[in-house]
């Protein structure tokens, strides 16, 4: 099994392969065979989990999503010219940055790339590159963060059966990505860009609140009553440019097989649960798996994890360390 | 991934799935494409920002932003929101509200535009095409009355702002906090960012000392009218210098105004007045 492909498929919207026997290392399968036979003490493992209450992550994430934002608001508001623009295309200190999905839409709809967005690109190109792609979804974007206050609202709902959750195919974000690429090419308009909610939300915090927020409210409505997280999950194409980014980014969450209780904790948080299959119990091909590429890096795994089994790893750093 | 032959509940599980992913797909891009009925019937005619190509290249190259919104002086930007459809995000100007009167001198919302939809290629006021001047309603028009103007051009709440030379040459102040006194009401003329650089550079003084900043034809003056009741009457006449910034709009002391500005966009289109009509 290549991992490379492997991840891209994911990223796509296929399922998980589930690994043969010979995909796994030898001493990958030295730890599944020694752990098929040791007990699963369902009641440590309860405690484990209650004294390990960390919200290190999330905290340090929701500080830089809110900080990245104010900045935006406060230098159009202050005038002080530190971070001009909006998550669309920025200058930072006067050096350009563009989104890399806005750049694409812009591209195709108009055909010509200017000098300076060509600069933008690369920047924010380089800049999640070195990020972990989709690091942008779970760290920058503020339809990310009224998600995850919405996911709440949803969860308890699902919990006192109120609503259910409806699952969708996780190609169609694949299917919908061409379809706006198409769009833009074909019509000569960045029509994804109408119904952006990172954008509508962007520009709503800088210049000021506008009717196009409705669409954003009518999204999370769905996310609240029909689907958990459906716009990240299966719609949203900044999503899937960002993911392919992070495909190449040496930035990743990895995964040690070693202490793992395999209970899946982490698999219930997460936004992209279909990353961690390695976590279940046998699937792992090798001592450490680096997480795929549609894994926004948001560390909601790593804090609810009680034994360290998943980190922040930046490829090759801690060999030269 | 293995074809294994589902069960039947499963497989029905999954039947649903695609067929739900297919609504679902159908909802993003549908909702997407309400986007195009403003655009197609023209029932948003805006006028673009300083420098902005033909309106289908600029929506197609603007990447909504705002960096041109938070660069101008006299905050004559907005931002386009749901009813401008394929528009929402893309900066343009309310002349009623705010004119552009160039008092950034460099077109600051150009040098700002970090994908061209505003042109690099423009440098200078006068080679600016927001638009141009019309006169809407002629009754109304005082100097076409031969009526003067004394006091302060718009209501006292009227936040637009200009940069008078002689008062402040740097910052643009309020319209309000002047009052006027004139004989015939020429405010449209007096406040033609066209007409002060061309008067500027024919008193020796080009903008920036500049003398590319001066306009090669004029904008806008006022032309004695044909009358037999003896009254002197005056006619605003829209020259072809006219760059369409809408200072004139803003400033008309009529309401509505007498003056306003046909967008560049749609002039090429069979009825532009029937457009602005219909607006």
């Amino acid at each position: 099994m290549n991992y490379f492909k492997e991840s891209l498929m994911q990223l796509l919207g296929r399922d998980p392969t589930r690994p043969t026997e010979e995909d796994k290392s030898p001493e990958a399968k030295v730890i599944h065979f020694r752990k098929k036979g040791e007990k699963y003490d369902r009641e440590a493992v309860q405690k484990e989990h209650a004294d390990h209450d960390s919200k290190k992550w999330l905290r340090r994430r929701w500080i830089t999503l809110i900080s990245v934002n104010l900045l935006f608001v406060v230098s159009f508001y202050f005038d002080i010219q530190m971070l001009e623009g909006a998550l669309t295309a920025s200058r930072f200190f006067g050096f350009h940055m563009a989104d890399l999905n806005s750049a694409l839409q812009v591209t195709l709809a108009y055909k010509h790339m200017l000098i300076n967005l060509v600069i933008g690109t690369v920047t924010i190109f380089i800049l999640w590159f070195l990020l972990g792609g989709r690091t942008f979804c779970s760290w920058v974007c503020p339809y990310h963060l009224l998600s995850e206050w919405t996911e709440w609202l949803h969860l308890r709902f699902v919990a006192k059966g109120w609503v259910k959750n409806h699952e969708f195919h996780r190609g169609t974000r694949t299917v919908l990505y061409l379809i706006f690429a198409l769009l833009a090419l074909v019509t000569g308009y960045t029509v994804y860009e109408t119904i952006s909610p990172t954008g509508i939300l962007s520009r709503a915090l800088i210049y000021g609140p506008s009717l196009i927020l409705i669409w954003v409210v009518f999204i999370l409505l769905i996310e609240l009553l029909y689907s958990r997280r459906f716009w990240c999950r299966y719609a949203c194409p900044i999503g899937l440019t960002y993911g392919l980014v992070g495909q190449i980014s040496p930035l990743r969450v990895k995964y040690t097989i070693e202490g793992c209780h395999h209970e899946g904790e982490c698999r219930k948080v997460c936004l992209v649960p279909h990353v961690l299959e390695p976590i279940i119990k046998g699937r792992a091909t090798d001592v450490e798996v680096p997480i795929g590429a549609d894994c926004t890096r948001c560390g909601m795994c790593i804090d609810v994890c009680p034994t360290g089994s998943l980190r922040y790893n930046f490829k090759g750093l801690d060999k030269i360390l | 991934m293995s074809r294994k032959k589902l069960s039947k509940p499963l497989a029905e599980k999954a039947r649903r799935r695609f067929l739900r992913s297919i609504g679902l797909g159908a909802l993003v891009v549908g909702s997407s494409l309400v986007g195009f009925y403003p655009v197609l019937t023209q029932s948003m005619p805006r006028l673009r920002p300083p420098g902005a190509l033909k309106e289908q290249e600029y929506l197609a190259s603007c990447i909504k932003c705002g960096q041109c919104v938070q660069v101008c002086p006299v905050e004559a930007i907005v931002l386009g929101d749901i009813e401008d459809g394929m528009g929402v995000g893309a900066a343009y100007m309310d002349a009623r509200v705010q004119g552009c009167d160039f008092s950034c001198d460099g077109l600051q919302c150009v040098l700002a535009c970090p994908t061209g939809a505003l042109s690099h290629d423009t440098d200078y006021p006068h080679q600016v095409h927001i638009g141009m001047a019309r006169i809407d309603k002629p009754k109304l028009c005082l100097a076409m009355q031969g009526q003067g103007f004394k006091g302060k051009v718009r209501d006292p709440g009227f936040t637009g702002k200009f940069r008078y030379n002689e008062i402040d040459r740097w910052n643009p102040i309020p319209v309000r906090d002047r009052d006027f006194d004139l004989e015939i009401c020429d405010l449209c003329v007096i406040h033609c960012p066209i007409e002060i650089r061309i008067a500027q550079c024919d008193s020796g003084k080009p903008p920036s000392g500049d003398t590319n900043q001066c306009p090669p034809q004029h904008a806008i003056e006022l032309r004695p009218m044909e009358s037999s009741d003896g009254i002197m009457r005056m006619e605003p006449t829209i020259l072809d210098g006219c760059v369409g910034c809408g200072a004139c709009e803003m400033v008309c002391p009529t309401e509505p105004a007498a003056i306003v500005i046909d967008m560049e966009s749609i002039m090429d289109s069979p009825h532009p007045i029937a457009m602005r009509e219909a607006k």
